[in-house]
């Protein structure tokens, strides 16, 4: 009886779960540094930036995973590893049960590449100047050889224009990218990612360019289509405050490491790391009776080359402990879906 | 008398389609001490209004009419040289948007601090130096630093030295065009502290250009919000941000996430701003405007007073 009862939580637990789409593990990304001819040959070993130290991750079907952190902490490239625009130098990348750093043919990444597209974060360069918006949206159709006849292809990318709310369709298949504005632009490059209806579509800060009037105008429209099409969604931000409006699971990246994650809600009403407090205080708030601006922490990112020892976060945090210098804290389970690495939080 | 008080301005940029109507009417004051949050979207024509107090326009752009009466003197009044001695640097001063890119590559950030020194004021290089170190230390960048290239440094120190380059000559005011932009948050309150600070210790006034109305309400004591080159509302901060009343000014704090607190759904404001080659009849913000009336579609709203004590908004609704 109570075995049964088990089974049955079990079973429940994973429903609420949701099938996994894509794991990340241990990604690792280090970029070696080019040196003098004069240098090579004293030096012993070549140093790398570490852009990704172990960075690992599950996004579920039809979830918003953000990725955040502030720039050099290696967001953008985990987000290229996943679509190996970037070749990661170690880890493992799982999409839909399909190791996808063992495909080595053009063809194989070809079609993986159907169900997963990525929307870089400036407008004004991702899209051919040259291109007229119909080429430009219905190019993945013609390279994915998804349509059969013309008006196939025509009527897909009408279907994806009028989705992104750029009505009449007809107003803007012939026109070509300076003609429209900044958030125009990058609703046609969100609906050349969308055309193919991907599982998986990696979002590189696709609104940190536009004014705020236009960019929640995007956001909605983004969000609106990942609902529709149940896509699951990395979204990479420096914004902590956006990605809590937009994710529903969130991790927080510095020097390369993940050192939290939770769900959205959780994570910035209860911030457990050092960093994501920080991250959290300087934030500034539409109200000016709530001034604060507290700097908890002081200076600047340190160098990727050389990171710190032990916790990378130690030259800077507030509650430093002579144990952080030296070990690394692992990434620890706190509560269900819930990770900190942070020595504070050890039990 | 207020420190700064801008009367009517109106500036066209010309080109070859006709006239862009940049800044159409505009009018503010700063007094001493005062910090004034310029906000909007881009190609509102903030930065245009700030470029023409500093007498910066490029050339194509005319000033059609108004006063800019900076401690009592129309500064349009004045040459080209005479303003150059007096006002600009010694007395207003501008830390320019990109402020990252504003520092030339070559020179080291000591002497591109000691440059504007030494044109403005009668002073040998050895004390040019010694106030630049000084300076430095003002902005919370060690005066050892000096001798340093733009590439040596952060972001946030570049932008800190640009800060000391703005202060050289002890102006009475400062125009910050988007400051921050580029930096990250962390870096972001870092610099906005020390702006802070600086403006307390100094006795500045500030002009802040931003699109970032959460940036201004931690900042600023007095708002201009700035629509397709008109003033739509004006007030200080806290009646602005609490009762805002232009519904242009309502979509825009409302298009902004918080983290803290309860989660509310992100406003939008459909459309797009407009050209200003032929900007819309009536009020500029009509087309996009949820309230929309007949009579928005005609006439330009004028001022109203609203609820705070300097507090005026330019729409019909009231």
């Amino acid at each position: 009886m109570f075995s049964v009862l088990k089974v049955n939580t079990m079973a429940k637990k994973e429903s609420i779960k949701g099938d996994v789409c894509l794991e990340v593990h241990d990604l690792v990304k280090h970029y070696p540094i080019r040196l003098g001819f004069f240098k090579t040959l004293v030096s012993k070993d070549a140093p790398f930036v570490h852009a990704v130290d172990g960075v690992s991750f599950t996004i579920r079907i039809g979830e918003v995973f953000g990725l955040v952190g502030e720039s050099g902490c290696g967001k953008t490239t985990t987000g290229r590893c996943v679509v190996r625009l970037i070749e990661p130098t170690k880890g493992r990348v799982v999409f839909k049960g399909k190791e996808i750093l063992s495909l080595s043919l053009e063809r194989e990444i070809r079609k993986l590449r159907r169900n997963m597209q990525i929307i870089f974060q400036d407008p004004y360069e991702t899209l051919n100047p040259r291109m007229s918006i119909f080429d430009i949206v219905s190019e993945p159709l013609r390279i994915q050889k998804m349509c059969k006849t013309e008006e196939e292809t025509s009527e897909r990318v009408r279907e994806a224009l009028v989705d992104l709310d750029l009505v009449p369709p007809e107003e803007f298949l012939y026109r070509f990218p300076h003609e429209l504005s900044g958030g125009q632009r990058q609703r046609v490059a969100i609906a050349r990612a969308f055309v193919l209806k991907p599982e998986l579509l990696v979002a590189d800060e696709p609104v940190s360019m536009l004014d705020a009037s236009i960019r929640s105008e995007v956001l909605k429209l983004l969000i609106g289509m990942q609902k529709k099409l149940h896509t699951s969604f990395l979204y990479i931000t420096h914004d902590i405050a956006l990605a809590r409006h937009m994710c529903d699971y969130m991790a927080v990246m510095y020097l390369g490491k993940i050192v939290e994650q939770g769900r959205a809600e959780d994570l910035t009403q209860k911030a457990l790391h050092p960093y994501t407090q920080a991250l959290l205080a300087a934030v500034p708030v539409p109200d000016p009776t709530a001034r604060r601006i507290e700097v908890v922490i002081k200076g600047e990112v340190p160098s990727a080359v050389n990171p710190p020892s032990g916790c990378r976060f130690h030259t800077r945090c507030p509650f430093v402990m002579p144990i952080c210098s030296k070990e690394e804290p692992p990434l620890m389970e706190m509560e269900e879906e819930r990770k900190v690495a942070c020595w504070l939080h050890k039990k | 008398m207020p420190l700064l008080e801008v009367n009517d301005l109106l500036m066209y940029y010309e080109t070859d389609r006709g006239f862009v109507k940049a800044v159409d009417n505009v009018s503010f004051t700063v007094d001493k001490k005062e910090s004034l949050g310029l906000a909007g979207e881009s190609g509102c024509g903030k930065t245009s209004a700030a470029l023409a107090i500093l007498k910066l326009l490029p050339s194509n752009a005319r000033i059609r009419g108004g006063k800019i009466n900076f401690q009592g003197t129309n500064i349009l009044e004045l040459g080209d040289s005479d303003f150059r001695k007096k006002i600009r640097w010694k007395k207003i001063s501008m830390i320019f948007q990109g402020a990252m890119n504003a520092l030339h590559p070559t020179y080291n950030i000591g002497h591109q601090i000691t440059e504007a020194l030494l044109m403005h004021e009668n002073i040998s290089k050895k004390e040019a130096l010694e106030r630049a170190a000084n300076l430095l230390e003002l902005v919370g960048i060690e005066s050892s630093k000096i001798n340093r290239y733009p590439h040596e440094l952060s972001g946030g120190m570049k932008q800190r030295a640009v800060a000391a380059m703005a202060l050289a000559c002890n102006p009475d005011m400062v125009i910050a065009d988007e400051p921050t932009t580029a930096l990250d948050v962390i870096v972001q309150a870092q610099v906005l502290k020390v702006m802070q600070e600086l403006q307390r210790k100094l006795d500045l006034a500030w002009i802040l250009i931003s699109h970032d109305l959460s940036m201004i309400a931690e900042t600023c004591t007095k708002v201009a919000i700035m629509y397709a080159g008109k003033i739509a509302e004006y007030g200080d901060v806290v009646s602005l941000y609490k009762e805002p009343l232009h519904p242009y000014t309502q979509a825009l704090i409302a298009a902004f996430p918080s983290v803290m607190g309860k989660k509310t759904e992100l406003a939008s404001i459909p459309g797009f701003p407009p050209d200003l080659l032929v900007p819309p009849p009536g009020c500029r913000f009509h087309p996009r405007c949820p309230n929309a009336m007949d009579v928005c579609r005609k006439k330009d709203p004028v001022f109203v007073k609203g609820t705070g004590k300097d507090h005026w908004v330019s729409c019909f609704l009231f």
